[in-house]
């Protein structure tokens, strides 16, 4: 658990971030709350010659809700997303699905950007920018750009994101209706073995439209929007829950690890789906 | 003299066994201020690190160790053939074998220690470790160890002659190459012929599979040679410091006087510390070579991949009743895997540890046992993870068959338990694989257990359950987990008990200061236990001064006497009975003190809680404190000065702790994720010294237990890659995943202890672990289910679940 030698930067401005990511291509790696890269490099599994802390620079750790839209800066911790009272109130998914990740100690630390940006398919944050249909805002070289979070995740720790690019917040419309992040794990700090995030909106006492990701059962996140339009137009009945569970178990791809074979998985993934829609329609 | 305060507030001042007194030794460890042996810095001091086998099973075919000596900060690199002519390259097990200390031409598990580097700072270290280059011939890999019991593969070249003949091992006659040893207990043939003509026989496999005890601080060692004077102190992880003092002497031929081993705070144990490892040689032998202090601590990844790991064992049972449920036999098999080198730590004589007290709390009038042990490419160990050697295993072993006997018999578990029960008037009682249990109430625990949960109640709401899940009206089923466990600690009688030929004894010395405060040292070694503060109350009690004024000091073999250490709940059985004898020596001379200072005979006197008066009259007395003074300053005829004792004692028998322990679980069957919804533990550890101590004692074993029983293993695939190496995915419980426990008591003390006291540390994983699983199997019994190995994780669980058609 030593890391190999490295250069540590504390740039001020995104500016100099990006001459140094131009500077050193992929031996520099910018760290945000650093819980996922930091036990990387001590096993090794991580090499990064050049460390680029993201600490310094101002205006990424800023939280704005306005006209229906909202903006959370990379640098925000889980913590803050937790605490936010206006959070809590415009998009209160967040929350629930901020208090399943890791642990206290972590989420002091953890941020959304990293959790994004990383890749890692055990990542909560990716699956639910999918369902919210947030947009990734990244900065590079040539200015900035912005990516559809269902468009970011190539496979497992492989993004749309450039090497000399920095993601600095995500942004998504104030989500409306039901909602509900569902995560079984095996112990607290665990990545899922299956979580869902759903987003329900109901109108004439019907789903008028439905989102629905799910995390850690391919090698990204998984939006199936099949099993979102399998609702519309239901009332979440058991027969309408089935089709979306079946839309679903077409999109995901799960592989046998420590947390068990394929079958459970499936079987698992299914379960939290539908009691993720079973809250998210509750509270719609 | 008119004493001004009451002999209960006397009593209370002292501060003795019986009472909830706050543990002494949590100032330092709540705040930052204990110390470790990754706290100890010396001027000077050398980091090493090891390189690891990436293979389970292969030729070391070659080491070059040039670029990592280029690397600037680098001072040597340690190999086997470094190692040869101190003819350090191997070192004795506790278990009789030997184990590699470096590759000697091959390795045989995943991480082993193929060379040791040493450098300046522990970065270089560690950046040096990926430059030395191995060139290795990858072999056959074998995890399984029946099949490693078929395979022409030999794993241990070492233990075959040159002309292909088998010579027997530590233990005797082998009868493969990977065959380590047979061990018996028991009348075979006998036992067979009760289980062929028995009315009922139930038969069961079962595995207790390899875990870890993972202690919160790893292994690690500080080795100082001071060329002048010819000294070496060695200050690391060890639970048995005055056995490795012994040890290191044998293998270095440094004399023992000139070795120095401390223990200083240890941040658990659990049996991982109790053997000697690669680490600890290396960092000798390295700070011979170098002349200064050299530091060896290994990573978490390290200590679960090449330290000790714990069970490991596939049991096959059968158990024949009489149909009114009467146990009339019991027969047991293991074949149990010890990795690459048998470095079990048991007693010399017990190559299965105590596995022969698989009889449990019950009356069965013929038993046999038979455990094979099987070498295979796995990590060393075997050791006994907070529990006495190898009673974990026995304990669920038989709480396992009890359970499947019931299902044979269709009878409730708890009275089959109750039917079968070793009778209070019984004992002492001689089991029939030769244990002599020294004292129990087994059905009073029992029947007091049953009513504190209310036992028929649940098994109402149980069959209530059964018929809502069928109805479809609910997923979650309900099980409740019985377990009546008898533990065997305090090894012991140095007649039967030795480890590496020392007799299992332990010891106190004591002396009282001129102005009636003490120093205690014993031969033990806490790792969390609270040694300082029960042994002074012990003492306390013993000798009348208050525990305030005792201080307990262990693990420095300079200083403190000779001992076994701590393992195997042997601490207060062994070490708190040499305290209680010691303080009775002291207590002998005082009287004589006493006498004279109140000018009547010997006898005359009579030791009253803090002090010995004139019997008959009370208001004349000298107190301890008075007595210890004129102990220094007075010339009492007769008497020499000062006021001092040591004892070394030799237990006559093992002590033997039970309880009884009821869990109430309920399962949801879809995602197999189980919820405790209460745990109720009793346990009767004889003499209750610090209820406090006892009740934490009881927490932290009943969640390793948890642990253990609900996820927690060591698991390899076929290539002999451990799969939980660190952890995220090896489950070590939170407070998240802990529930309430309670805890009860009832207590039998123990005939032979000179304080009626059995050691209790290790009860709750001994009963913790059946109870937790017998939940588990309890819950799917009404669905068919006769038994499924643990760990009973989620996906196993939803697997049973599956396997009984519950998700059709």
């Amino acid at each position: 658990m030593i890391p190999a030698a490295f250069e540590y930067y504390r740039p001020t401005d995104m500016a100099g971030v990006i001459a140094l990511l131009q500077e050193h291509g992929d031996d520099a790696r910018v760290m945000a709350g650093g819980h996922s890269l930091i036990p990387m490099m001590k096993l090794r599994m991580a090499e990064v010659p050049h460390l680029i802390d993201l600490q310094a620079i101002e205006g990424l750790s800023e939280i704005a809700i306005s006209g229906g839209s909202i903006t959370i800066g990379a640098m925000v911790t889980q913590h803050e997303i937790i605490n936010s009272a206006e959070m809590e109130k415009a998009a209160p998914i967040m929350k629930e699905a901020a208090l399943q990740i890791a642990d206290p100690q972590v989420r002091y630390m953890g941020t959304v950007g990293g959790n994004v940006a990383n890749g890692d398919p055990g990542n909560d944050m990716p699956g639910l920018m999918q369902c919210l249909n947030a947009q990734f805002h990244l900065v590079g070289p040539d200015g900035d750009r912005v990516v559809d979070a269902r468009d970011f995740y190539e496979a497992a720790y492989m993004t749309d994101r450039e090497d000399e690019e920095v993601l600095t917040a995500v942004s998504f419309a104030a989500p409306v209706g039901g909602f509900a992040y569902e995560k079984q794990k095996r112990k607290i700090g665990d990545y899922a073995t299956a979580a869902a995030a759903a987003q329900i909106f109901k109108e004439g006492g019907k789903v008028s439209a439905a989102s629905i990701a799910m995390t850690n059962l391919s090698d990204t996140p998984v939006w199936s929007e099949d099993a979102g339009t399998a609702l519309v137009g239901s009332t979440c009945d058991e027969v309408a829950v089935k089709a979306a569970v079946t839309a679903m178990l077409d999109d995901i791809d799960p592989t046998e690890d420590n947390r068990g074979p394929v079958a459970f998985k499936r079987h698992a993934a299914g379960v939290v789906l539908g009691r993720a829609i079973a809250r998210a329609w509750s509270r719609a | 003299m008119k004493d001004e305060i009451t002999r209960d507030e006397r009593v209370a001042n002292l501060k003795g066994m019986g009472c909830s007194r706050k543990r002494v030794e949590d100032a330092r460890f709540t705040q930052g201020k204990g110390n470790y042996v990754d706290d100890i810095k010396l001027p000077g001091m050398l980091h090493g690190d090891f390189v690891r086998s990436p293979y389970a099973h292969a030729r070391v075919k070659s080491i070059n160790i040039d670029a990592a000596m280029a690397l600037p900060g680098v001072v040597a690199v340690l190999t086997a053939k470094d190692l040869e002519p101190l003819n350090l390259h191997w070192m004795p097990t506790l278990a009789g074998d030997k184990q590699m200390v470096l590759a000697d031409g091959k390795v045989l598990f995943q991480g082993q220690e193929v060379a040791f580097v040493v450098a300046n700072d522990r970065y270089i270290a560690a950046d040096a470790v990926e430059l030395v280059e191995v060139d290795y011939e990858e072999l056959e890999v074998i995890v399984d160890p029946f099949k490693s019991l078929q395979s022409d593969v030999v794993l241990r070249e070492d233990m075959v002659a040159e002309d292909g003949s088998i010579p027997n091992g530590a233990h005797g006659p082998r009868k493969h190459p990977n065959h380590i040893f047979t061990w018996e207990a028991g009348e075979e043939e006998a036992t067979n012929q009760v289980i062929d003509n028995a009315e009922v026989v139930a038969t069961e496999e079962m595995y207790y599979h390899r875990t870890h005890p993972c202690p919160l601080e790893t292994c690690g060692s500080v080795a100082s040679m001071d060329k002048v004077n010819g000294k070496l102190t060695l200050w690391g992880t060890f639970q048995a410091p005055h056995v490795v003092r012994t040890v290191a002497s044998l293998l270095s031929g440094i004399e023992e006087h000139n070795i120095r081993v401390v223990s200083p705070d240890i941040g658990g144990g659990f049996g991982n510390k109790v053997g000697v490892y690669p680490g600890y040689v290396c960092s000798i032998v390295a700070s011979i070579v170098t002349g200064v202090p050299v530091k060896w601590v290994e990573d978490r990844m390290e200590n679960l991949m090449s330290t000790a790991f714990a069970r490991d064992y596939w049991m096959k049972g059968k158990i024949s009743a009489t149909k009114e449920g009467k146990i009339t036999g019991l027969h047991c098999h293991v074949t149990a895997d010890h990795g690459a080198f048998d470095a079990c730590a048991d007693p010399t004589k017990f190559p299965a540890g105590f596995m022969n007290i698989c009889t449990g709390s019950y009356d069965i009038p013929v038993a046999y046992l038979g455990v094979d042990g099987v070498y295979t490419n796995k990590a060393p160990g075997g050791v006994s993870y907070r529990c006495s050697f190898r009673v974990t295993e026995a304990v669920y072993f038989i709480e396992r068959m009890i359970e499947v006997l019931a299902i044979e018999l269709n009878m409730d578990p708890a009275e089959l338990r109750s039917i079968n029960f070793i009778k209070k008037e019984q004992f002492p009682y001689t089991a029939a694989l030769g244990w002599e249990y020294d004292s129990g109430d087994y059905q009073t625990a029992w029947d007091k257990a049953l009513l504190a949960v209310d036992y028929t109640g649940l098994r109402a709401e149980q069959a209530q359950r059964v018929e809502d899940f069928k109805a479809g009206k609910t997923r979650k089923v309900m099980g409740i987990g019985l377990s009546f466990f008898t533990e065997i600690v305090g090894a012991g009688p140095v007649k039967n008990c030795d480890i590496l030929g020392m007799g299992m004894f332990d010891s106190c010395e004591i002396r009282i200061h001129p102005t009636g405060s003490a120093v205690a040292r014993l031969g033990t070694i806490s790792q969390g236990q609270g040694h300082a503060t029960t042994f002074a109350q012990i003492l306390a009690t013993e000798i009348g001064l208050s525990a305030e004024s005792i201080t307990i000091e262990e693990g420095d073999t300079d200083t403190a006497p000779y001992g076994l250490g701590t393992y195997g709940s042997r601490s207060t059985p062994v070490a708190g009975a040499a305290a209680a004898m010691a303080g009775r020596k002291i207590r002998a001379k005082a009287q004589m003190i006493a006498a004279y200072l109140l000018e009547v005979h010997d006898n005359d006197v009579e030791f009253d809680v803090d002090r010995f008066v004139v019997k008959g009259s009370p208001e004349q007395f000298k107190t301890m404190k008075d007595i210890a003074y004129a102990a220094y300053n007075q010339a009492i005829p007769g008497l020499e000065p000062g006021l001092e004792a040591v004892s070394y004692y030799d237990p006559p028998n093992m002590t033997y702790p039970f309880g009884a322990y009821v869990c109430v679980m309920d399962i949801d069957v879809d995602t197999g994720v189980p919820e405790i919804r209460r745990f109720y533990a009793l346990d009767d550890c004889g003499t209750r010294i610090n209820p406090m101590v006892i009740e934490g004692q009881i927490h932290g074993g009943l969640t390793e237990a948890l642990a253990v029983a609900l996820g927690q293993e060591i698991a390899y695939d076929d290539m002999g890659n451990v799969k939980t190496g660190t952890l995220m995915d090896f489950f070590l419980p939170t407070a998240w995943e802990v529930p309430n426990y309670e805890t009860d008591y009832t207590v039998t003390p123990s005939p032979h202890h000179p304080i009626g006291a059995k050691g209790v540390g290790e009860s709750p994983h001994v009963g913790g672990v059946p109870c937790f699983s017998n939940a588990v199997q309890d819950a799917f019994r009404p669905f068919g289910n006769r038994h499924t190995n643990m760990p009973h994780d989620h996906w196993r669980i939803w697997q049973t679940a599956n396997d009984l058609g519950m998700h059709d």
